[in-house]
């Protein structure tokens, strides 16, 4: 599975991620809201998105585990964040625990099986996986609300003071920030040895096999970790647009996921954030009354991208930065 | 009993359908290593052409089906020798990206050629009706797909195990490299093969269309059956997937009729277990 | 340190290893030889734990490893190099080996510490690569360096473990002759205390660095003893380099 482009390895992102990298990024945040004021809703769906999607590149980036399932945790981290709401506490807070618990709970009792597998029957056991949970949930009416969905629960104001309404903006914060500090972590514990670890296993098993590595318990633990983290954004999803539908843990959302990983780049957990903004923008403006255009799109983009070189978004960004810092070194 | 002896044969009604249209892709995907998502697609054409001619045309049934499969097998000849062979030595994950991307195409193109209904295909005189077979009566239309792909199932046997290209054929999946140093046309064997594996599954298309109604969005929709009969029957292996399509459709034929508040979930169910102890395919150790 | 007593080995009607017994002591450095397809990687896969025995003991430093899956008896000093490389192609050397080390001493299940702020782990790192002259390549990935180096990664990680026994898998197969030096160096500058075996064709490197030489055919042991013991053993001329052979 192993292709080497010309273009620099994916990973090779500083390790030593210097805090000016983190305070531009905060920056960002703030930017963003102040010249678009009007477009929280959409920030606010890829932020969310973009922790999902983050979630999916330990997975497939990282491990190299390639699975069309990932909306299960998803789903499980939504619909638990609603029925936390709807019947132990409005406190967003814990119902983002609680989120980020079903959803490792999820990827524990799935995984303990899932993991035992590789490549294609482990991406068919996958689908499988979430199609059960899909049908799951929509024969629980009772619980989940089925076809129409889980609502009316209501949110309490964040931190007893930031309200969640119609206008987005304390939904934009809150996801805002919680991107800010999922990324903030993921990146530290996948710079940590066990990263390594995963990486390792990602390109060659028997090599870690020979090291003494026990690889079960290493994916199993990257799983469940992945799964609180998709619990998490499937939690906020929850919680801002207070309503969980069935499509939160359909195929289909599971494929758009892999679909925005590779778009941006798998491996450094930024791609994962680039790919959603740039999926989710694309998606804002291709968007027509007539919702088949939009699949030409999307068809379109997939069947391109697998012919462009590996990480061609992040390459050509940095290409762009390098171009601008030129310009404005030559200016001064 | 009444209703077991209509849940096997239903069953394997369905069974057979599944078979027919997955047959193509499990030989590509051991042959070619190519995981192709899209397959569906080619059903769908097939049943898309055939009902453009018997409905709209007027043509005789047998014709337009025929003609439907001709197509279908031009179709993927050509798609394979530009598109898809490039894809061959690329990642199963670059190859899943492609072949979504490209089934998205298909289904835009279908509503933009035909509209988002679902395309009828109305049935000839003589597979209307029932017949008698013993002390049943069966729809005639039942018969006939069980017929057909029995059929089917002989006519690869020859092909596979008495021709110089079944030779070739299972030459090149047990060993391109070497089959190609032996003198064979490895991409003549894999565009053939890929291009009969369309025709089947336009054929399966038609055959099934009262079973799986063609509407645009046919591919993505049983995209997920197609695939679990054939990595539940082996890659490259025609037994394995008549034993697994078999299999499947009497146990989703069974649930729909005795537990359908469960939906699915026996067919998963059963997924899952014949995965997890035979994970290279059925009849494979 | 390691004793094999009567392994054994068929699939199905074919009998790969053939009651094969050896012993080795701390320090030795033992030749597995034997032709083609007389069951010598096999042997090896067996004693690492990557095949199971049908029949037979396995004793590490006088513990029963039999019956022990690969990763434990790598934990228990028993490592091995392979006949093609197995490397992880988009990781730098220096990463991989301390890979390695992070495994051997457990830092590998560490999930929060930065790997880089693991000091001492990268030093020796880039110590093992710098004793087998990889130290210019220790941020190069596999993909882009030559065969040669590529063996040699393989012995720097099989280094890392620290192994007590080293077991060598044609460690010079596919290397050009121009890159075989190297390998040769490294294979002399190995730890004095280690047991090693090794697994070569290349007789020249054989007699040089053996003490001891056990010749396998058709999975039995043909012959064993010191290297002039070899040389001169009629049997093993005649089936190992046919009549007109010049030892």
């Amino acid at each position: 599975m192993q292709t080497t482009s010309a273009l620099p390895r994916m990973a090779s992102v500083p390790q030593r991620f210097s805090w000016h990298v983190y305070v531009i990024g905060l920056g960002l945040i703030l930017a963003l809201y102040w010249f678009f004021p009007g477009n929280t809703l959409i920030m606010t769906r890829i932020a969310i998105m973009a922790i999902f999607v983050m979630s999916l590149d330990l997975l497939t980036g990282y491990a190299g585990l390639a699975t069309l399932g990932h909306a299960a945790l998803y789903g499980a981290g939504a619909y638990a964040a609603g029925l936390c709401a709807k019947f132990l506490t409005g406190d967003p807070l814990i119902g983002l625990a609680a989120a980020a618990g079903a959803g490792a709970l999820l990827a524990l009792i799935s995984g303990a099986f899932l993991v035992r597998y590789q490549g294609l029957a482990f991406l068919m056991l996958t689908i499988a996986v979430v199609e059960i949970m899909h049908n799951l949930a929509s024969k629980m009416q009772h619980i989940t609300g089925g076809d129409d969905g889980l609502s009316g629960f209501a949110i309490d104001p964040l931190f007893g003071r930031f309200e969640f309404d119609i206008f987005g903006v304390t939904g934009y914060w809150y996801s805002a920030i919680a991107l800010f500090l999922c990324y903030v972590v993921l990146r530290r514990i996948m710079s940590s040895p066990f990263g390594l670890c995963c990486e390792g296993i990602r390109e060659n098993r028997d090599r870690m096999s020979a090291n003494g590595t026990r690889i079960y318990p290493q994916l199993l633990k990257l799983y469940v970790l992945s799964g609180a983290f998709a619990g998490i954004a499937g939690g906020l999803s929850a919680q801002i647009t207070q309503v969980v539908g069935l499509d939160s843990m359909g195929f289909t959302l599971s494929a758009e996921a892999l679909v925005m990983l590779v778009l941006g780049g798998a491996g450094n957990l930024v791609g994962a954030i680039l790919g959603t903004a740039l999926f989710t923008g694309i998606h804002h403006f291709a968007a027509t009354a007539n919702p088949f255009h939009w699949l030409f799109v999307i068809g379109g983009l997939l069947m391109l991208v697998v012919f462009l070189p590996r990480g061609f978004v992040q390459a050509a960004l940095k290409r762009l930065a390098r171009r601008v810092a030129d310009l404005a070194g030559r200016s001064a | 009993m009444p209703q077991l002896s209509n849940i096997l044969i239903d069953g394997v009604v369905y069974g057979m359908v599944l078979f027919i249209i997955s047959v193509g892709l499990s030989v590509t995907m051991g042959l070619m290593r190519f995981i192709n998502l899209s397959h569906g697609a080619f059903a769908m054409a097939g049943g898309y052409v055939a009902a453009l001619l018997i409905r709209e045309q007027g043509w005789p049934f047998g014709a337009g089906v025929a003609l439907a499969v001709l197509f279908t097998m031009t179709l993927a000849a050509v798609l394979e020798t530009f598109v898809f062979r490039h894809l061959y030595k690329k990642s199963e994950l670059q190859q899943v990206l492609f072949t979504i991307g490209f089934t998205f195409a298909c289904i835009a193109t279908a509503n933009l050629l035909a509209g988002a209904y679902i395309q009828t295909l109305p049935l000839p005189e003589w597979m209307q009706g029932s017949v008698a077979l013993g002390a049943r009566t069966l729809p005639k239309q039942r018969v006939v797909v069980v017929a057909a792909g029995a059929l089917v199932v002989l006519l690869l046997w020859l092909l596979v195990a008495r021709t110089r290209f079944g030779i070739w054929l299972r030459a090149s999946v047990d060993n391109a490299g070497m089959s190609s140093s032996l003198g064979i046309n490895i991409r003549l064997v894999q565009c053939a093969t890929f291009a009969i594996g369309a025709g089947l599954a336009a054929l399966g298309g038609v055959l099934g269309a009262e079973l799986m109604p063609l509407e645009p969005f046919y591919p993505l929709k049983y995209l997920v059956l197609m695939l679990v009969v054939v990595t539940v029957g082996g890659l490259g292996s025609i037994s394995g997937t008549l034993c697994a399509a078999l299999f499947l459709g009497i146990v989703d034929t069974a649930s729909r009729y005795l537990a359908s508040d469960f939906g699915n979930l026996f067919f998963y169910a059963a997924m899952i277990l014949l995965l997890a102890i035979r994970p290279h395919g059925i009849l494979r150790r | 340190m390691l004793r094999v007593d009567n392994l054994s080995k068929s699939f199905g009607g074919l009998t790969v290893t053939n009651d094969v017994s050896l012993s080795l002591q701390a320090g030795e450095r033992l030749a597995l030889i034997g032709p083609n397809g007389a069951g010598k990687t096999t042997l090896v896969n067996q004693i690492s734990g990557f095949l199971g025995a049908d029949a037979g003991t396995i004793h590490l430093q006088g513990e029963d490893v039999t019956r022990w899956p690969a990763h434990r008896r790598v934990r228990q000093g028993l490592v091995r190099t392979f006949q093609i490389s197995k490397l992880a192609f988009t990781l730098s050397a220096v990463d991989q080996v301390a890979l390695a080390i992070h495994q051997r001493d457990g830092s590998i299940n560490n999930m929060w510490r930065r790997k880089t702020s693991y000091g001492p782990v990268l030093d020796e790192a880039r110590s093992i690569l710098d004793a087998l002259q990889l130290g210019r390549l220790a941020h190069t990935t596999p993909s882009e360096m030559a065969y040669g180096d590529q063996r040699l990664v393989e012995v720097a990680l099989a280094l890392a473990l620290k192994p007590k026994v080293l077991l060598l898998d044609e460690p010079m197969a596919g290397v050009p002759k121009s890159e075989a030096q190297l390998i040769l160096d490294a294979l002399e500058r190995l730890p004095a205390d280690l047991a090693v075996v090794i697994i070569e064709h290349d007789m020249d490197l054989v007699f040089r660095f053996a003490q001891r030489i056990l010749v396998l055919a058709n999975g039995a042991m043909l012959a064993a003893g010191t290297p002039d013991d070899i040389r001169r053993n009629e049997v093993v001329r005649a089936v190992y380099l046919g009549k007109a052979g010049q030892l």
